[in-house]
């Protein structure tokens, strides 16, 4: 159960080629989660406009709404959140204990399923956008 | 493969909260996709629309709680990253109380945010 490989440091990024599941996975996870508080303070300052005046704020979303960009880079942060949820629920089952020896088949699931989920919501992420 | 792969120190407090707050943020953060995206398109929102959630008292709470736990999860996250990284002595203690101020400003500003939401501030 407890034996240890060595794998070497993950921070030496030159060797990604050598790299396991796990230390993908790891990569991912710290990568998605960095993107979203990144966001957070993005959209607190976005919502910030509430504060001066309701018909700012409605223009302000509504402008940057009108953008295809602002729409394609929505679906990239749907992929993040949704990668960093579904890992994130893998890694709380790993820490209970629960499905050790299935870690590299759940992290590809959590991939499949996080492609799939943002596929579908590509149609309503993107309505009207161009 | 019983191998933790976790950034933090096993089981130390900061990782205890951490996992804490995922468990809550896994139902608010799909939530509030499901809410702003498919109920409600981004596109549409609209400040009365906004109003009309937040002066509900169940829904803003829960958004203030979602900001707080969100600003918490994140802030710890990057912390602990620069942590494994090597950060010691007075330049973690820096990195901290930036960090620290950095997340009191930010859920000021959405406290703040939330309150002119739902006209309690206007
Ligand atoms: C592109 C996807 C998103 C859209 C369109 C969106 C939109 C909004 C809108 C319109 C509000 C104002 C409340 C309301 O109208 O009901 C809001 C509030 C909020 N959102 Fe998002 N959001 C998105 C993603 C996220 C993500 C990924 C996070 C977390 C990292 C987040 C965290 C928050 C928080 C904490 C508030 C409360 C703000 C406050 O209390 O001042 N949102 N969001
Ligand atoms: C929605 C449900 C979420 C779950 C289940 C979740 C789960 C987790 C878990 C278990 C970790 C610890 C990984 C480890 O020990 O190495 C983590 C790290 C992290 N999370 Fe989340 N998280 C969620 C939402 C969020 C949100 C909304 C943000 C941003 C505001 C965020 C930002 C981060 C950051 C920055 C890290 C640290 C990454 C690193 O190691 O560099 N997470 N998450």
């Amino acid at each position: 159960m407890s034996q240890s490989y060595d794998r070497g440091t993950i921070e030496d990024f030159g060797r990604w080629k050598e790299f396991s599941a796990g230390m993908w996975a790891w990569i991912f996870h710290k990568f998605s989660g960095w993107v979203l508080i990144g966001y957070l303070f993005t959209h607190i300052a976005v919502l910030s406009t509430a504060t001066q005046s309701g018909t700012m704020y409605t223009q302000t979303i509504r402008g940057l709404e009108s953008l295809a960009v602002v729409r394609v880079l929505e679906v990239g942060l749907l992929a993040v959140a949704v990668f960093h949820i579904l890992n994130g629920v893998r890694l709380l089952f790993v820490d209970l204990g629960v499905g050790l020896e299935a870690q590299d088949k759940s992290f590809y699931a959590s991939l499949v399923v996080s492609a799939a989920i943002v596929v579908a919501s590509v149609p309503t992420f993107l309505a009207g956008a161009f | 493969m019983a191998e933790h792969y976790s950034s933090f120190e096993y089981k130390g407090t900061r990782w205890f909260l951490q996992r804490i707050t995922a468990v809550f943020l896994i139902g608010v953060l799909a939530f509030h996709f499901m809410l702003l995206h498919f109920v409600n398109h981004a596109a549409e929102v609209t400040f009365l629309g906004t109003q009309a959630r937040m002066q509900q008292v169940g829904y803003f709470g829960t958004m203030i709680a979602f900001l707080v736990t969100a600003t918490f999860h994140g802030v710890n996250g990057v912390y602990n990253a620069l942590i494994n990284q090597g950060l010691t002595g007075t330049r973690k203690q820096v990195v901290k109380w930036v960090l620290v101020v950095a997340s009191g400003v930010l859920i000021a500003q959405g406290v703040r945010t939330a309150l002119y939401m739902a006209g309690i501030i206007a």
